[in-house]
């Protein structure tokens, strides 16, 4: 019982602070949100500049969000290994 | 495994075109839509090919089994080029900022990271979809 009130409390609080963060979100698709009014402009304007690459998707996932690209590729090596596992794999 | 003549000549005929194609799109990743996650699907599309037509045995004398554990290994290659950003005091995966040349933008040779890192998500790929779909059509092992 007691365990299950700490739980409860836990979940009330960290409930509370997460619908907080999602309130103080813009609106989905309001064109004040950052993602339009700094992000997009800063991509247009200074892809080319910044990275050399004139496919501005190509700097965006390759240089902005590489990281990202690397975590991708990640999941891929993932895949691969988990069915290699799965299925037995090269033993000959 | 069915002998049939027009599947084997067209698909042993297009092969190479599917590929070269894959690696046009694949060093073209700066410049034109694609980049190597569409490259890659190309060149493993054609491996798959290959397998379909001509058997499971056939497709590995192609590209083996030691090759494609390379292949796989590329991942590793991806982050040993973000440590360069690290090395010259930067971020992870820096690009321009840690030296390293992003050439003149619209060139083949342009984009400084970007270009490796295409070249080695194209392998990537590449190996993993002909990995998985030779390990998934694979019979019970004898």
């Amino acid at each position: 019982m007691r365990r299950k009130m700490i739980g409860l409390t836990l979940l009330l609080l960290v409930g509370y602070v997460l619908a907080g963060l999602v309130m103080e979100m813009p609106p989905v698709g309001s064109p004040d949100a950052p993602a339009y009014t700094r992000t997009i402009p800063r991509y247009l304007s200074r892809s080319v500049e910044d990275t050399g690459a004139m496919n501005i998707v190509a700097s965006i996932i390759l240089d902005y969000r590489a990281y990202d690209t690397l975590g991708e590729a990640t999941v891929l090596f993932t895949a691969a290994l988990a069915i290699l596992a799965v299925t037995g794999g090269d033993e000959e | 495994m069915t002998e049939d003549i027009i599947v084997k000549t067209s698909a042993r005929l297009m092969t190479p075109f599917i590929q070269m194609f894959g690696l046009y799109v694949i060093f073209h990743g700066h410049l034109t839509p694609g980049g190597g996650f569409q490259g890659g699907a190309i060149i493993g599309a054609s491996m798959i090919l290959l397998a379909v037509v001509y058997g499971l045995e056939e497709g590995e004398k192609r590209l083996g089994h030691d090759a494609s554990t390379v292949l796989e290994s590329s991942t590793l290659f991806y982050a040993l080029i973000g440590l360069i950003g690290i090395a010259a005091g930067y971020s992870f995966l820096a690009n321009r900022v840690a030296g390293i040349p992003v050439g003149t933008p619209g060139a083949l040779f342009s984009g400084g990271a970007i270009f490796a890192i295409n070249i080695v998500v194209g392998l990537k790929v590449a190996s993993t979809g002909k990995t998985l779909f030779y390990a998934l059509s694979r019979e019970e092992r004898p």
